[in-house]
């Protein structure tokens, strides 16, 4: 790899080349594409949350202006469900229960929202309209709303019994009871993780369109895996094969997880498109998004720390309850488990760890990643319970974590709870993040705090993430239907120019920028020659797609391996050329050289040789410079961190005011700092809403309460303050992908809820207050003050 | 949304041909809370007569010792005339804390006040400056004008030509906004005139009302330390996932200290 | 159905609507201008914003029959072909965008910002950038971008 100074290349905040078009409104959304003789779909959806269907009368809607066809999932009998990718096994190894998922309801309606017919008309006003004349017969049910009770309830569906969906564990259940028998100190928690709400700022659109001569589909889809949706949508759904079905997800307006999923619609508007021969756009609006787009988090747990009389940590004993909602969708079940369970050793060297998570049905919309997906759960609980025992056993909370840290000497460090981390120095995030928040004169600041009547607090959470999700053989034998891989094509055109495939997507991460870095770099070709193609099943080779921090460490590996092939066939053809040996041929700064000499050929003359091959050794060489590469991981990565908030309080009103807010991260190797800290501000302003704002709030009738931005509170740019976001002076970059990259997406998100609601309830420790739940609302700090031990 | 016919009169009498035409009409101002709820399919009139069109209803002038504002005036006009800044100044601010820039851009005072969302801004200036309504058939006192949830002294089809507010020694308008909708949770308006002081409170019950206890304090001695924390009691107040009724209890009592000290 | 004319980035345009047809409607479905973008239903997101009679308003809470006679700037008003204004290049040097969905919006209330507050402090920015949400960059680097935007503009 070339490592020379370059304004572009590796390590080079390089302006983004897709915002040339997004700030000048030349984005290609799929609400912008517009198909030749496009209908409109309407999806009519349950006003209850549980209740059965007895008859739906579409007579009048059929003859309603402008309307085209009417679906119910009479329409739908040859479909199958909507299926889940990753099979969790009870703790008697037998597997979880996944009932149906229907793409329309099937006699009964398990959450409002919950699709039950679709209206198709020439214009959406029209579609939307017309469903206004479809009679369903409702009977309501009492709904299932609260996890415990729902425990104890007939199940919402007749294969899950009392609402169980799985019942899993990880760790050594007996060693953590010993380490807690001989603990000089046991510190307990209750607490929630907030239920949110993604709300990507683009709502959910797709377009279904169908060749009735060919009888293919395409599928445009606002998506952040579209070969995922293709192999979802024809293997278990449609049942139609691969080769006729193209999916394309042109420019996404953020996912955060969201948009990872195969939804109804997707499929609603495939079918539509066929029966009707015709294109069928829906757009979801916003307040449809509120009860159809998967939510987030939704864990309720028990959590308990055993320590030594010196501080050091034993044992960890957590129990949860997580939710489901009212099916499961595609990725539902491994967010509180593998992506939970196993990062409960977070950045310390607790030596017994047991986890148990209770998976149950409810009767609200399904649950799935969000921004960080059960490690901002894992690392909250973590975080706050080791600063409540900081806070019981008198320490200093950033003392307790630096006396338990994994050592840098101890690297690669294997956890109790299946993990093997390879690399990491938690010590110095920890350094820099506190003198950057100048951590030792916090008390001098809180009490000047005082003087203007103001609650002043500290807190400081570290994370770990695992992120590259995933190495597939690990997977696989965790339950996951699908694979872990990435992978990437390089075409390096006839004039040297190179086009960079790849089947990680970007929305919003900036892959045209980075990975064009990346290939420029390492083929030495100008970042401006570099052209990077995504979103496209019949463009793209194959690809898993963009979630969980993975594109760079497994779609960038996988492009590195391709480069590689391309390096090795360009030194076949230059040897050609050159007449020489290939193993005489070297590669350096963009050239093939023959070691010792100046004869040399670049990459411009290699490629238009490959493709004008007159005097090519046809037995050994083909023509073409394009090669095809899958990465499939060894390991996930590990990046981690430290964050330290600090908070204002007024105890008149309750609000919290941010003050200061430092992050110190390592995400291993950096390919461009720009966009590294821009995902970092992202995340941390997404952890900052749910400590502080965000909060998906259902009745016990199953209505959604917050379900607009009028009760939904997003964070504005009003609400929050400048980050002072640093990356670690000593990097540990990754050991087992070829760039050395951690990945950085979902870090912020991670690690900054605990920060927010340490320094809150450092801020409240004076009343005796020693937790809070998130979200930290005014009303909810102004509460615990009145309620509080000590007034 | 459902469909509506639009008509956009140039004259009030035209105007009020035009509502006296339709079954069921609504007057359309600024729209900033009428489109949404259309929208939303929350009503469903057969016409919407536009207002905009109406000459000489969006004028800020000094009137004696009033302040008179078109009933058109949007918010950002207020909140930026220099007779508000200068007359009113606490006028001025809390109409450049409605909403967000665009929504004042377009939202105007009768707008609002005929609206008479429990949680909007205006009411609260309306009655604390006890100002004056002025339509097209007649003139209704402010504190007479808010009569419950989105409920006023306006007959069906009576147009808001203007309002004039009476310019006080000293005021201020302190909101606590709704993290999600930035609309009043508790909004105190305090207005003090040469020998009675005003104290409104929007945001906290179906419908603005005034503080008469505190008033009459504020009255003898206008000072922060006099207002009684606890003088509105919970029960009747609103409650929500924001805020229940003792928080809003609560910070009607804060937020009126703080509007008074902000009154110096 | 009624007809609405309005110009839209300096060029006349006429459209037959309903009455219940938005200006974004108009805008996006009908003279293909897609760079506004709808991203709520109760006037908050702000992905929508444009200027009508050089002020900056919510496209998706204006009837498009109001907008009858006005000029109206979208996002691909604001430069053309290759060229770029102040704001848009500060965005992208600030990095004060990734998905870019909220940006159009974004940019188009910065410059009627500016217009209002030709050098405007941090708060400031952030106080009248209330009417737009974005979820991708937790803001600072707009409000750095906007900052810079408003000297790029004066220097301009």
């Amino acid at each position: 790899m070339n490592h020379q100074a370059s304004a572009t290349g590796i390590g080079a905040s390089v302006l983004r080349t897709e915002d040339l078009r997004f700030v000048r409104g030349k984005g290609r959304y799929t609400d912008d594409i517009v198909l030749a003789n496009q209908t409109f779909a309407y999806v009519l959806r349950s006003p209850h949350a549980y209740a059965t269907i007895g008859r739906i009368d579409t007579t009048a809607v059929q003859k309603a202006p402008g309307v085209v066809l009417v679906l119910t999932s009479a329409d739908m009998t040859k479909l199958g469900g909507l299926p889940c990718g990753w099979l969790i096994h009870n703790k008697d190894g037998s597997p979880m229960k996944e009932p149906k998922h229907p793409v329309l309801a099937e006699g009964m309606v398990r959450h409002v929202g919950d699709p039950v017919a679709v209206v198709v008309a020439e214009t959406y006003a029209q579609a939307r309209d017309a469903a206004e004349l479809i009679e369903v017969d409702y009977k309501p049910l009492p709904a299932v709303m609260d996890m415990a009770q729902a425990l104890k309830s007939p199940g919402i569906h007749d294969a899950a019994p009392n609402n169980l969906c799985f019942d899993w564990h990880l760790g050594d259940e007996s060693a953590t009871a010993a380490a807690f028998v001989k603990a000089a100190h046991v510190t307990k928690l209750d607490l929630v993780n907030n239920r949110l709400v993604p709300n990507a700022i683009e709502p959910r659109c797709c377009i279904g369109d169908y060749n009735t001569a060919t009888g293919e589909h395409t599928i445009y889809t606002s998506n952040q895996n579209p070969h995922v949706i293709r192999l979802l949508a024809g293997a278990f759904v449609l049942a139609t094969p691969e080769h006729k079905i193209r999916v394309v997800a042109p420019d996404v307006g953020g996912g955060f997880g969201s948009k990872i999923y195969l939804y109804a619609e997707e499929i609603i508007v495939t079918v539509a498109a066929q029966k009707l021969g015709r294109p069928v756009k829906w757009n979801s609006d916003r307040s449809e998004a509120f009860l159809s787009d998967a939510q987030g988090r939704d864990h309720k747990t028990k959590v308990e720390l055993a320590l030594d009389d010196k501080g050091k940590f034993l044992g960890l004993r957590v129990n949860t309850l997580a939710n489901m909602g009212a099916y499961l969708s595609t990725f539902a079940s491994v967010i509180p488990t593998f992506l939970h369970g196993t990062l409960l050793a977070g950045n310390y060297t607790t030596p017994a760890i047991y986890v148990n998570v209770k998976a149950v049905f409810t009767n609200t919309v399904p649950v799935d990643a969000y921004r960080g997906a059960g490690r901002p759960e894992a690392t909250y609980l973590l975080e706050r319970v080791i600063d409540l025992a900081a806070h019981e056993t008198k320490r200093d909370p950033a003392d307790l974590r630096r006396m338990n840290f994994i050592r840098p000497d101890q690297f690669p460090y294997a956890t109790p709870v299946a993990l093997t981390y390879d690399t990491g120095n938690y010590q110095r995030t920890l350094d820099m993040a506190l003198a950057a928040a100048d951590y030792k004169n916090f008390p001098a600041r809180k009490t000047e705090a005082e003087k203007r009547g103001r609650l002043r607090g500290i807190g400081i959470a570290n994370y770990i993430e695992a992120c590259g999700i995933a190495p597939s053989n690990i997977a696989g034998a965790l339950g996951s239907r699908a694979g872990g891989y990435e992978c990437g094509t390089i075409r390096v055109n006839p004039t040297g120019s190179v086009t960079v495939l790849t089947g990680s997507h970007s929305h919003g991460q900036g892959h045209e920028t980075t990975f064009a870095q990346l290939i420029s770099d390492k083929l030495g070709i100008p970042f401006d020659q570099v052209d990077v193609v995504h979103g496209d099943t019949a463009k793209i080779a194959f690809g898993m797609g963009t979630y969980g921090s993975r594109s760079l460490a497994v779609g960038g590996s996988a492009l590195v391996k391709a480069a590689d092939k391309i390096i090795a066939k360009g030194k076949k053809i230059a040897a050609h050329m050159l007449e020489v040996s290939e193993h005489d041929i070297a590669f350096e700064n963009g050239a093939f050289k023959v070691a010792g000499t100046d004869r040399q050929k670049t990459m411009g003359e290699i490629a238009f040789q490959a493709y004008v091959p007159h005097n090519f050794p046809l037995e050994t060489l083909e023509p073409g410079l394009e090669e095809t590469a899958f990465y499939d991981p060894k390991n996930f990565t590990y990046p981690a961190g430290t964050y330290v908030c600090e908070v204002e309080i007024d105890p008149d009103t309750g609000v919290t005011t941010i003050v200061n807010f430092c992050a110190a991260d390592d995400f291993g190797k950096i390919i461009n700092p720009m966009i590294v800290e821009g995902q970092v501000h992202g995340g941390i302003a997404q952890g900052i809403g749910q400590a502080l704002l965000e909060h998906c709030i259902y009745n016990s009738d199953g209505q959604l309460i917050t379900g607009s931005y009028m009760d939904y509170a997003m964070p504005r740019a009003d609400d929050l303050p400048m980050f002072k976001v640093t990356l670690t002076d000593e990097p540990t970059p990754c050991t087992h992908n070829p760039l050395g990259v951690k990945g950085c997406g979902e870090a912020g998100a991670i690690g900054s809820p605990p920060a927010v609601i340490n320094a809150i309830v450092n801020a409240l420790a004076d009343y005796g207050i020693t937790h809070i739940d998130m979200p930290a609302t005014p009303q909810a700090v102004w509460r615990a003050i009145q309620n509080a031990p000590r007034g | 949304m459902y469909d509506f016919n639009y008509t956009r009169p140039t004259s009030v009498p035209e105007a009020r041909a035009a509502f006296a035409a339709s079954d069921d009409a609504l007057w359309l101002a600024g729209g900033q809370t009428l489109i949404p709820t259309l929208k939303q399919r929350l009503r469903r009139p057969s016409a919407l007569i536009d207002l905009s069109g109406l000459r000489g209803l969006n004028e800020v002038q000094v009137m004696g010792a009033k302040v008179m504002i078109g009933a058109l005036a949007t918010h950002a006009a207020v909140a930026n005339s220099p007779i508000t800044k200068k007359r009113i100044p606490a006028l001025a601010a809390l109409a450049g804390g409605i909403g967000d820039a665009q929504v004042r851009h377009r939202g105007t005072l009768g707008g609002s006040i005929a609206n008479a969302d429990p949680a909007a801004d205006y009411p609260a200036a309306v009655v604390a400056l006890g100002a004056e309504v002025v339509t097209d058939k007649r003139k209704i006192a402010g504190d007479g004008f808010f009569k419950g949830l989105f409920e006023t002294a306006l007959e069906p089809g009576e147009l808001i030509t203007s309002v004039h507010f009476n310019i006080p020694d000293k005021a201020a308008y302190v909101k606590f906004p709704n993290p999600a909708s930035r609309f009043a949770l508790v909004g105190v308006f305090v207005a003090k005139f040469k020998d009675h002081v005003r104290v409104a409170v929007t945001g906290a019950a179906p419908s603005v009302f005034r503080v008469p206890s505190v008033e009459e304090a504020l009255a003898k001695n206008f000072s922060p330390d006099v207002v009684d924390g606890d003088a509105v009691p919970a029960d009747g107040l609103n409650s929500d996932l924001h805020a229940a009724g003792d928080y809003r209890a609560h910070l009607i009592g804060v937020l009126t200290k703080r509007a008074v000290v902000a009154c110096a | 159905m009624p007809a609405v004319n309005m110009t839209v980035n300096g060029k006349t345009v006429t459209a037959d609507v309903e009455g219940r047809t938005l200006l974004v409607q108009v805008l996006r479905e009908k003279l293909g201008l897609t760079g506004t973008h709808v991203g709520c239903d109760t006037s908050q997101c702000g992905a929508c914003v444009v200027h009508m009679n050089s002020i900056s308003v919510k496209s998706c809470t204006v009837l498009a029959l109001q907008a009858d006679g006005a000029e109206v700037t979208t996002i691909e008003g604001l430069s053309s072909g290759t060229d770029i204004h102040p704001m848009q290049q500060a965005f992208r040097e600030h990095h004060g965008l990734q998905c870019g969905f909220c940006t159009p919006g974004m940019i188009m209330s910065a410059v009627d910002l500016v217009r209002r507050h030709p050098s405007p402090d941090e708060a400031t920015v952030r106080a009248e950038l209330d009417g737009n949400l974005c979820r991708c960059t937790g803001y600072a680097n707009i409000v750095k971008a906007v900052m810079a935007g408003a000297k790029a503009m004066a220097a301009g």
